[in-house]
Protein backbone atom coordinates (compact mmCIF):
# COMPACT_ATOMS: atom_id res chain seq x y z
CA UNK A 1 0.00 0.00 0.00
CA UNK A 2 1.01 3.20 -0.34
CA UNK A 3 1.04 5.61 2.17
CA UNK A 4 -2.39 7.69 3.26
CA UNK A 5 -3.65 9.62 6.40
CA UNK A 6 -6.70 8.35 8.13
CA UNK A 7 -9.81 10.34 9.85
CA UNK A 8 -12.39 9.11 11.51
CA UNK A 9 -15.07 11.78 11.48
CA UNK A 10 -18.39 11.03 13.78
CA UNK A 11 -20.94 13.34 11.63
CA UNK A 12 -22.10 13.24 7.76
CA UNK A 13 -21.27 16.38 7.59
CA UNK A 14 -17.33 15.83 8.90
CA UNK A 15 -17.00 13.54 6.19
CA UNK A 16 -18.49 15.37 3.13
CA UNK A 17 -16.09 17.83 5.01
CA UNK A 18 -13.02 15.65 4.88
CA UNK A 19 -14.01 14.12 1.53
CA UNK A 20 -13.22 17.29 0.06
CA UNK A 21 -9.59 17.20 0.43
CA UNK A 22 -7.53 16.50 -2.12
CA UNK A 23 -7.24 13.17 -3.28
CA UNK A 24 -9.30 11.42 -0.24
CA UNK A 25 -11.67 8.31 -0.48
CA UNK A 26 -14.35 7.10 1.66
CA UNK A 27 -13.46 4.09 3.67
CA UNK A 28 -16.57 1.67 4.58
CA UNK A 29 -16.17 -2.01 5.86
CA UNK A 30 -12.67 -1.88 4.04
CA UNK A 31 -13.39 -5.39 2.48
CA UNK A 32 -12.69 -4.49 -0.97
CA UNK A 33 -10.85 -1.49 -1.12
CA UNK A 34 -7.83 -2.64 1.47
CA UNK A 35 -7.37 -5.53 -0.97
CA UNK A 36 -7.51 -3.15 -4.13
CA UNK A 37 -5.68 -1.02 -1.98
CA UNK A 38 -2.56 -3.43 -1.49
CA UNK A 39 -2.45 -4.28 -5.04
CA UNK A 40 -1.74 -0.54 -5.48
CA UNK A 41 -4.48 -0.20 -7.47
CA UNK A 42 -5.43 3.08 -5.67
CA UNK A 43 -3.28 6.10 -4.25
CA UNK A 44 -5.47 7.83 -2.14
CA UNK A 45 -4.02 10.73 0.23
CA UNK A 46 -6.74 10.16 2.57
CA UNK A 47 -9.14 7.29 3.94
CA UNK A 48 -12.00 8.91 5.30
CA UNK A 49 -13.78 6.12 7.68
CA UNK A 50 -17.28 6.07 7.71
CA UNK A 51 -17.64 3.49 10.49
CA UNK A 52 -17.45 6.55 13.24
CA UNK A 53 -20.69 8.10 12.06
CA UNK A 54 -23.83 7.09 14.39
CA UNK A 55 -26.72 8.60 11.57
CA UNK A 56 -25.33 6.14 8.68
CA UNK A 57 -25.70 3.00 10.93
CA UNK A 58 -28.24 0.41 11.22
CA UNK A 59 -31.52 -0.01 10.30
CA UNK A 60 -35.48 0.77 10.98
CA UNK A 61 -38.68 0.92 9.08
CA UNK A 62 -39.42 4.53 7.88
CA UNK A 63 -43.10 6.11 7.69
CA UNK A 64 -43.95 4.51 4.54
CA UNK A 65 -43.22 1.04 5.33
CA UNK A 66 -39.94 0.93 3.64
CA UNK A 67 -36.80 -0.61 5.08
CA UNK A 68 -34.07 2.38 5.62
CA UNK A 69 -30.85 0.91 5.94
CA UNK A 70 -27.77 3.35 6.94
CA UNK A 71 -25.04 3.44 4.02
CA UNK A 72 -22.18 2.15 6.78
CA UNK A 73 -24.37 -0.66 8.45
CA UNK A 74 -22.68 -3.79 8.25
CA UNK A 75 -23.84 -7.48 5.89
CA UNK A 76 -23.81 -8.98 9.34
CA UNK A 77 -26.61 -6.56 10.85
CA UNK A 78 -28.75 -6.67 7.70
CA UNK A 79 -28.19 -10.43 8.21
CA UNK A 80 -29.51 -10.26 11.34
CA UNK A 81 -32.64 -8.28 10.30
CA UNK A 82 -36.41 -9.67 10.48
CA UNK A 83 -38.39 -6.37 8.45
CA UNK A 84 -37.11 -8.14 4.95
CA UNK A 85 -36.27 -11.29 4.86
CA UNK A 86 -35.00 -11.77 0.83
CA UNK A 87 -33.19 -9.17 2.07
CA UNK A 88 -31.49 -10.28 5.28
CA UNK A 89 -31.02 -13.56 3.29
CA UNK A 90 -28.99 -11.98 0.72
CA UNK A 91 -26.82 -10.32 3.46
CA UNK A 92 -26.28 -13.65 5.06
CA UNK A 93 -24.32 -15.57 2.20
CA UNK A 94 -22.51 -12.41 1.02
CA UNK A 95 -18.62 -14.12 1.42
CA UNK A 96 -17.84 -15.39 5.18
CA UNK A 97 -18.80 -14.16 8.42
CA UNK A 98 -15.42 -11.98 9.29
CA UNK A 99 -16.26 -9.95 5.68
CA UNK A 100 -20.07 -9.79 6.92
CA UNK A 101 -18.92 -8.15 10.17
CA UNK A 102 -16.82 -5.58 8.26
CA UNK A 103 -18.30 -4.81 4.79
CA UNK A 104 -21.02 -2.41 4.63
CA UNK A 105 -24.08 -1.98 2.07
CA UNK A 106 -22.62 1.52 1.21
CA UNK A 107 -19.61 -0.04 0.17
CA UNK A 108 -20.70 -2.69 -1.86
CA UNK A 109 -23.53 -0.71 -3.97
CA UNK A 110 -20.42 2.14 -4.63
CA UNK A 111 -18.32 -0.18 -6.27
CA UNK A 112 -21.02 -1.97 -7.62
CA UNK A 113 -18.94 -4.68 -8.64
CA UNK A 114 -20.76 -7.17 -11.29
CA UNK A 115 -20.63 -10.07 -9.31
CA UNK A 116 -21.44 -8.43 -5.94
CA UNK A 117 -24.77 -9.33 -3.95
CA UNK A 118 -26.57 -6.29 -2.94
CA UNK A 119 -26.91 -4.59 -6.59
CA UNK A 120 -29.28 -6.78 -7.03
CA UNK A 121 -31.20 -6.51 -4.39
CA UNK A 122 -31.33 -2.91 -4.34
CA UNK A 123 -32.29 -2.80 -8.26
CA UNK A 124 -34.60 -5.66 -7.56
CA UNK A 125 -36.59 -4.26 -4.82
CA UNK A 126 -36.78 -0.50 -7.20
CA UNK A 127 -34.83 0.95 -3.78
CA UNK A 128 -33.78 4.56 -3.34
CA UNK A 129 -29.79 5.10 -2.58
CA UNK A 130 -29.66 8.37 -0.69
CA UNK A 131 -26.52 10.72 -0.67
CA UNK A 132 -25.54 13.68 1.15
CA UNK A 133 -26.96 15.41 -1.61
CA UNK A 134 -29.85 13.45 -2.85
CA UNK A 135 -31.72 10.62 -3.55
CA UNK A 136 -31.60 8.19 -6.63
CA UNK A 137 -33.74 5.21 -7.65
CA UNK A 138 -31.71 2.32 -7.94
CA UNK A 139 -33.26 2.34 -11.70
CA UNK A 140 -30.60 5.66 -12.59
CA UNK A 141 -27.96 4.30 -10.11
CA UNK A 142 -26.14 1.33 -11.79
CA UNK A 143 -24.24 2.59 -14.77
CA UNK A 144 -22.50 -0.68 -15.85
CA UNK A 145 -19.40 -2.53 -14.38
CA UNK A 146 -17.95 -0.67 -11.24
CA UNK A 147 -19.85 2.29 -12.61
CA UNK A 148 -22.59 4.10 -10.33
CA UNK A 149 -24.54 7.26 -10.29
CA UNK A 150 -22.31 8.44 -7.97
CA UNK A 151 -20.23 11.87 -7.88
CA UNK A 152 -16.45 12.11 -6.70
CA UNK A 153 -16.60 12.78 -2.71
CA UNK A 154 -20.27 11.73 -2.70
CA UNK A 155 -21.43 9.19 -0.06
CA UNK A 156 -23.98 6.70 0.07
CA UNK A 157 -25.75 7.51 3.95
CA UNK A 158 -29.26 5.15 3.57
CA UNK A 159 -30.75 2.51 1.50
CA UNK A 160 -34.69 2.70 0.95
CA UNK A 161 -35.93 -0.34 0.32
CA UNK A 162 -40.12 -0.64 -0.46
CA UNK A 163 -40.64 -4.07 1.52
CA UNK A 164 -42.32 -6.64 -1.08
CA UNK A 165 -45.08 -9.37 -0.37
CA UNK A 166 -42.40 -11.85 -1.02
CA UNK A 167 -38.79 -12.01 -1.95
CA UNK A 168 -35.67 -14.47 -2.77
CA UNK A 169 -32.40 -14.40 -3.68
CA UNK A 170 -30.96 -17.29 -5.03
CA UNK A 171 -27.21 -17.17 -5.71
CA UNK A 172 -25.10 -19.49 -7.80
CA UNK A 173 -21.58 -19.23 -6.06
CA UNK A 174 -18.68 -19.15 -7.90
CA UNK A 175 -16.66 -21.42 -5.36
CA UNK A 176 -13.22 -19.75 -5.56
CA UNK A 177 -14.62 -16.31 -4.96
CA UNK A 178 -17.63 -16.83 -2.92
CA UNK A 179 -18.95 -13.98 -5.02
CA UNK A 180 -22.26 -15.26 -7.71
CA UNK A 181 -21.71 -16.52 -10.09
CA UNK A 182 -25.02 -15.69 -11.17
CA UNK A 183 -27.87 -14.49 -8.79
CA UNK A 184 -31.54 -13.31 -9.33
CA UNK A 185 -33.17 -11.52 -6.87
CA UNK A 186 -37.12 -11.71 -7.19
CA UNK A 187 -39.56 -8.88 -5.55
CA UNK A 188 -43.47 -9.45 -5.65
CA UNK A 189 -45.00 -5.99 -4.38
CA UNK A 190 -48.58 -5.42 -5.20
CA UNK A 191 -48.05 -3.52 -8.41
CA UNK A 192 -45.94 -6.26 -10.02
CA UNK A 193 -42.70 -8.44 -9.95
CA UNK A 194 -39.20 -7.08 -10.42
CA UNK A 195 -36.16 -9.38 -11.13
CA UNK A 196 -32.88 -8.47 -11.24
CA UNK A 197 -30.26 -10.39 -12.59
CA UNK A 198 -26.20 -10.20 -10.90
CA UNK A 199 -23.16 -11.73 -12.00
CA UNK A 200 -24.12 -12.30 -15.28
CA UNK A 201 -23.98 -9.45 -17.73
CA UNK A 202 -21.09 -7.70 -19.06
CA UNK A 203 -23.32 -4.19 -18.08
CA UNK A 204 -23.54 -5.74 -14.53
CA UNK A 205 -26.47 -5.24 -12.66
CA UNK A 206 -29.87 -5.34 -14.68
CA UNK A 207 -33.72 -6.17 -14.45
CA UNK A 208 -34.83 -9.12 -16.96
CA UNK A 209 -38.11 -7.64 -17.73
CA UNK A 210 -39.93 -10.11 -19.68
CA UNK A 211 -39.97 -12.33 -16.68
CA UNK A 212 -40.97 -9.42 -15.18
CA UNK A 213 -44.04 -9.16 -17.24
CA UNK A 214 -44.53 -12.76 -16.84
CA UNK A 215 -44.43 -13.54 -13.10
CA UNK A 216 -46.47 -10.15 -13.00
CA UNK A 217 -48.67 -12.43 -15.10
CA UNK A 218 -48.59 -15.78 -13.04
CA UNK A 219 -45.91 -16.27 -9.96
CA UNK A 220 -45.06 -19.66 -10.64
CA UNK A 221 -41.80 -20.61 -11.87
CA UNK A 222 -43.55 -22.46 -14.95
CA UNK A 223 -44.32 -18.81 -16.19
CA UNK A 224 -40.59 -18.56 -17.03
CA UNK A 225 -40.20 -21.21 -18.42
CA UNK A 226 -39.33 -20.93 -22.43
CA UNK A 227 -37.87 -17.72 -21.66
CA UNK A 228 -34.44 -16.79 -22.08
CA UNK A 229 -31.65 -14.54 -21.90
CA UNK A 230 -29.86 -13.57 -24.98
CA UNK A 231 -26.32 -15.12 -24.36
CA UNK A 232 -24.38 -12.00 -26.36
CA UNK A 233 -23.64 -9.22 -23.91
CA UNK A 234 -23.32 -12.31 -20.87
CA UNK A 235 -20.01 -12.59 -18.42
CA UNK A 236 -17.99 -15.67 -20.19
CA UNK A 237 -14.65 -16.32 -18.68
CA UNK A 238 -12.84 -19.35 -17.03
CA UNK A 239 -15.98 -20.07 -14.82
CA UNK A 240 -18.61 -20.40 -17.29
CA UNK A 241 -19.04 -19.38 -20.99
CA UNK A 242 -21.82 -16.77 -21.81
CA UNK A 243 -24.21 -19.75 -22.89
CA UNK A 244 -23.73 -20.90 -19.27
CA UNK A 245 -24.23 -18.00 -17.30
CA UNK A 246 -27.49 -16.78 -20.04
CA UNK A 247 -28.87 -20.67 -19.28
CA UNK A 248 -28.25 -20.10 -15.20
CA UNK A 249 -29.87 -17.09 -15.10
CA UNK A 250 -33.87 -18.93 -15.79
CA UNK A 251 -32.76 -21.64 -13.46
CA UNK A 252 -31.99 -19.29 -10.77
CA UNK A 253 -35.11 -16.86 -11.20
CA UNK A 254 -37.41 -20.30 -11.41
CA UNK A 255 -35.46 -21.15 -8.15
CA UNK A 256 -36.03 -17.90 -6.53
CA UNK A 257 -39.87 -17.87 -7.55
CA UNK A 258 -40.13 -21.55 -6.14
CA UNK A 259 -38.77 -19.91 -2.89
CA UNK A 260 -40.00 -16.64 -2.48
CA UNK A 261 -41.70 -16.06 1.25
CA UNK B 1 2.57 8.79 12.39
CA UNK B 2 -0.07 8.61 14.86
CA UNK B 3 -0.82 6.67 18.48
CA UNK B 4 -3.28 4.07 18.65
CA UNK B 5 -4.59 2.21 21.76
CA UNK B 6 -6.81 -0.79 21.82
CA UNK B 7 -7.31 -3.37 24.57
CA UNK B 8 -5.50 -7.35 23.39
CA UNK B 9 -6.94 -10.01 24.88
CA UNK B 10 -7.71 -7.88 28.34
CA UNK B 11 -4.79 -5.67 28.47
CA UNK B 12 -4.02 -2.11 26.63
CA UNK B 13 -1.62 -2.27 24.32
CA UNK B 14 -0.71 1.18 22.75
CA UNK B 15 2.40 2.07 19.85
CA UNK B 16 2.90 4.27 16.65
CA UNK B 17 1.47 3.63 13.16
CA UNK B 18 0.90 4.98 9.93
CA UNK B 19 -2.12 5.12 8.40
CA UNK B 20 -1.39 2.26 6.15
CA UNK B 21 -0.78 0.07 8.89
CA UNK B 22 -2.83 -3.38 8.90
CA UNK B 23 -4.36 -4.56 12.61
CA UNK B 24 -1.97 -7.60 11.52
CA UNK B 25 0.97 -6.16 11.41
CA UNK B 26 0.40 -3.98 14.64
CA UNK B 27 -0.41 -7.37 16.21
CA UNK B 28 2.62 -9.08 14.70
CA UNK B 29 5.58 -6.51 14.46
CA UNK B 30 4.28 -3.44 16.81
CA UNK B 31 3.17 -6.18 19.43
CA UNK B 32 5.70 -9.16 18.85
CA UNK B 33 1.75 -11.20 18.90
CA UNK B 34 3.12 -13.74 16.11
CA UNK B 35 0.39 -16.53 16.82
CA UNK B 36 -2.12 -14.19 14.34
CA UNK B 37 -0.91 -15.37 10.72
CA UNK B 38 -0.64 -13.73 7.69
CA UNK B 39 -1.72 -16.68 4.88
CA UNK B 40 -2.67 -15.06 1.88
CA UNK B 41 -2.67 -11.05 2.76
CA UNK B 42 -5.65 -11.06 0.52
CA UNK B 43 -8.73 -11.27 2.75
CA UNK B 44 -9.24 -14.69 1.81
CA UNK B 45 -7.47 -17.53 4.02
CA UNK B 46 -8.48 -16.06 7.44
CA UNK B 47 -5.18 -17.34 8.88
CA UNK B 48 -4.99 -13.82 10.51
CA UNK B 49 -8.65 -14.09 12.20
CA UNK B 50 -9.20 -12.13 15.23
CA UNK B 51 -12.15 -10.34 17.34
CA UNK B 52 -12.52 -6.94 17.47
CA UNK B 53 -15.37 -6.06 20.02
CA UNK B 54 -16.52 -9.63 19.87
CA UNK B 55 -16.84 -9.97 16.25
CA UNK B 56 -14.68 -11.78 14.03
CA UNK B 57 -12.90 -9.87 11.27
CA UNK B 58 -9.86 -10.86 9.25
CA UNK B 59 -6.77 -8.46 11.06
CA UNK B 60 -4.85 -8.11 7.37
CA UNK B 61 -8.37 -6.47 6.02
CA UNK B 62 -8.53 -3.63 8.77
CA UNK B 63 -6.34 -0.88 9.32
CA UNK B 64 -4.73 -0.77 12.78
CA UNK B 65 -5.92 2.86 13.07
CA UNK B 66 -9.83 1.44 13.03
CA UNK B 67 -9.18 -0.69 16.26
CA UNK B 68 -8.23 2.39 17.83
CA UNK B 69 -10.29 1.55 21.22
CA UNK B 70 -11.27 -1.53 20.30
CA UNK B 71 -11.10 -4.50 22.55
CA UNK B 72 -9.04 -7.01 20.32
CA UNK B 73 -8.75 -10.48 21.19
CA UNK B 74 -6.25 -13.42 19.59
CA UNK B 75 -5.01 -16.18 20.02
CA UNK B 76 -2.56 -15.66 22.38
CA UNK B 77 -5.87 -14.81 24.99
CA UNK B 78 -7.29 -18.49 24.28
CA UNK B 79 -5.91 -20.48 26.86
CA UNK B 80 -7.11 -21.26 30.36
CA UNK B 81 -5.86 -18.68 33.24
CA UNK B 82 -3.45 -21.95 33.98
CA UNK B 83 -2.01 -22.00 30.93
CA UNK B 84 -3.81 -25.42 30.18
CA UNK B 85 -5.75 -25.74 26.27
CA UNK B 86 -9.28 -23.91 26.18
CA UNK B 87 -12.23 -26.58 25.46
CA UNK B 88 -11.33 -25.41 21.29
CA UNK B 89 -8.51 -25.91 21.51
CA UNK B 90 -8.32 -29.14 23.27
CA UNK B 91 -10.84 -30.42 21.13
CA UNK B 92 -8.36 -29.46 18.11
CA UNK B 93 -5.73 -31.78 19.28
CA UNK B 94 -8.07 -34.30 20.41
CA UNK B 95 -9.38 -35.03 16.78
CA UNK B 96 -6.28 -33.68 14.96
CA UNK B 97 -8.09 -30.80 13.58
CA UNK B 98 -4.99 -29.45 12.77
CA UNK B 99 -1.42 -31.10 11.12
CA UNK B 100 0.97 -28.11 10.20
CA UNK B 101 -0.66 -25.76 12.00
CA UNK B 102 -0.60 -22.64 10.71
CA UNK B 103 -4.73 -22.61 10.14
CA UNK B 104 -4.98 -23.18 13.68
CA UNK B 105 -5.44 -19.48 15.01
CA UNK B 106 -7.72 -18.46 12.87
CA UNK B 107 -9.60 -21.99 12.68
CA UNK B 108 -9.98 -21.51 16.41
CA UNK B 109 -10.64 -17.69 16.75
CA UNK B 110 -13.41 -18.46 14.14
CA UNK B 111 -14.83 -21.67 15.83
CA UNK B 112 -15.12 -19.41 19.08
CA UNK B 113 -16.89 -16.36 17.09
CA UNK B 114 -19.52 -19.28 16.07
CA UNK B 115 -19.57 -21.28 19.72
CA UNK B 116 -20.33 -17.79 21.58
CA UNK B 117 -23.43 -17.18 18.79
CA UNK B 118 -24.18 -20.38 18.45
CA UNK B 119 -23.58 -23.12 20.59
CA UNK B 120 -24.50 -25.98 19.46
CA UNK B 121 -24.18 -25.70 15.49
CA UNK B 122 -24.83 -28.56 13.67
CA UNK B 123 -22.37 -29.89 10.54
CA UNK B 124 -23.59 -27.56 7.71
CA UNK B 125 -23.57 -24.20 9.92
CA UNK B 126 -20.01 -25.25 10.92
CA UNK B 127 -19.22 -25.71 7.30
CA UNK B 128 -20.92 -22.75 6.55
CA UNK B 129 -19.06 -20.43 9.09
CA UNK B 130 -15.93 -21.75 8.01
CA UNK B 131 -15.89 -20.67 4.88
CA UNK B 132 -13.49 -17.91 4.98
CA UNK B 133 -10.95 -20.42 6.68
CA UNK B 134 -9.03 -21.96 4.18
CA UNK B 135 -6.72 -24.80 5.70
CA UNK B 136 -4.55 -26.64 3.07
CA UNK B 137 -3.65 -29.67 5.24
CA UNK B 138 -6.79 -31.56 7.23
CA UNK B 139 -9.43 -31.57 4.58
CA UNK B 140 -11.51 -29.89 7.16
CA UNK B 141 -13.15 -32.83 8.41
CA UNK B 142 -11.07 -33.28 11.56
CA UNK B 143 -11.92 -29.20 11.82
CA UNK B 144 -15.50 -29.63 11.93
CA UNK B 145 -15.52 -32.72 14.07
CA UNK B 146 -13.56 -30.51 16.93
CA UNK B 147 -15.58 -27.84 16.92
CA UNK B 148 -18.67 -30.47 16.78
CA UNK B 149 -16.79 -32.17 19.92
CA UNK B 150 -15.62 -28.37 21.77
CA UNK B 151 -19.60 -27.74 21.66
CA UNK B 152 -20.30 -30.86 23.85
CA UNK B 153 -21.85 -32.46 21.04
CA UNK B 154 -21.61 -36.66 20.11
CA UNK B 155 -19.25 -36.88 17.39
CA UNK B 156 -18.78 -40.51 16.95
CA UNK B 157 -21.45 -40.66 14.43
CA UNK B 158 -19.13 -38.54 12.35
CA UNK B 159 -17.13 -41.18 10.76
CA UNK B 160 -13.00 -40.30 9.45
CA UNK B 161 -13.62 -39.69 5.98
C1 LIG C 1 -13.46 -12.95 0.73
C2 LIG C 1 -14.50 -11.98 0.25
C3 LIG C 1 -15.70 -12.46 -0.24
C4 LIG C 1 -16.69 -11.59 -0.68
N1 LIG C 1 -17.85 -12.11 -1.16
C5 LIG C 1 -18.82 -11.28 -1.61
C6 LIG C 1 -20.06 -11.78 -2.09
O1 LIG C 1 -20.30 -12.99 -2.11
N2 LIG C 1 -20.98 -10.89 -2.52
C7 LIG C 1 -20.78 -9.55 -2.47
O2 LIG C 1 -21.66 -8.81 -2.85
N3 LIG C 1 -19.63 -9.04 -2.00
C8 LIG C 1 -18.65 -9.87 -1.57
N4 LIG C 1 -17.48 -9.33 -1.08
C9 LIG C 1 -17.31 -7.87 -1.07
C10 LIG C 1 -17.85 -7.29 0.23
O3 LIG C 1 -19.26 -7.38 0.26
C11 LIG C 1 -17.44 -5.84 0.44
O4 LIG C 1 -17.69 -5.58 1.78
C12 LIG C 1 -18.17 -4.80 -0.35
O5 LIG C 1 -18.14 -5.03 -1.72
C13 LIG C 1 -17.53 -3.44 -0.15
O6 LIG C 1 -18.04 -2.88 1.01
P1 LIG C 1 -17.07 -2.23 2.09
O7 LIG C 1 -17.95 -1.57 3.08
O8 LIG C 1 -16.12 -3.22 2.57
O9 LIG C 1 -16.41 -1.07 1.22
P2 LIG C 1 -14.89 -0.59 1.06
O10 LIG C 1 -14.03 -1.71 0.67
O11 LIG C 1 -14.50 0.18 2.26
O12 LIG C 1 -15.08 0.44 -0.15
C14 LIG C 1 -15.40 0.02 -1.45
C15 LIG C 1 -15.60 1.26 -2.33
O13 LIG C 1 -16.77 1.97 -1.95
C16 LIG C 1 -16.47 3.29 -1.51
N5 LIG C 1 -17.38 3.51 -0.38
C17 LIG C 1 -17.42 2.81 0.78
N6 LIG C 1 -18.50 3.19 1.51
C18 LIG C 1 -19.13 4.16 0.79
C19 LIG C 1 -20.31 4.94 1.00
N7 LIG C 1 -21.08 4.81 2.11
N8 LIG C 1 -20.66 5.84 0.05
C20 LIG C 1 -19.92 5.98 -1.08
N9 LIG C 1 -18.81 5.28 -1.34
C21 LIG C 1 -18.42 4.36 -0.41
C22 LIG C 1 -15.01 3.29 -1.20
O14 LIG C 1 -14.44 4.57 -1.38
C23 LIG C 1 -14.47 2.29 -2.21
O15 LIG C 1 -14.31 2.89 -3.45
C24 LIG C 1 -16.48 -10.18 -0.62
C25 LIG C 1 -15.28 -9.69 -0.11
C26 LIG C 1 -14.29 -10.56 0.33
C27 LIG C 1 -13.02 -10.02 0.89
S1 LIG D 1 -4.06 -13.43 5.89
FE1 LIG D 1 -5.89 -12.39 6.29
S2 LIG D 1 -7.34 -13.53 5.22
FE2 LIG D 1 -5.48 -14.54 4.70
S1 LIG E 1 -3.33 -27.48 9.41
FE1 LIG E 1 -2.02 -26.85 7.81
S2 LIG E 1 -3.21 -25.29 6.87
FE2 LIG E 1 -4.58 -26.13 8.25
Amino acid sequence: MYAFEFEKPATIADAVAALGGEEAQALGGGQTLIPTLKQRLAQPGTLVSLKGIPEMAGICVADDGALAVGGATTHATVAASTEYPGLAGLASHIGDPAVRNRGTIGGSLANNDPAACYPAAALGSGATIKTNTREIAADDYFQGMFTTALEDGEIITEVRFPVPEVSNYQKFVQPASRFALVGVFVAKYADGVRVAVTGASEDGVFRWSEAEAALSANFAPEAIEGLSVDADGMIGDIHGSKAYRAHLVGVMTKRAVAAAS
Amino acid sequence: MAQVSMTVNGAVKSGEVEGRTLLSTFLREGLGMTGTHVGCDTSQCGACAVHVDGKLVKACTMLAMEADGAEVATIEGQANADGSLNTIQQAFQDHHGLQCGFCTPGMVMSAAALLKENPTPSETEIREHLEGNICRCTGYHNIVKAIMAASGQDVTAIAAE
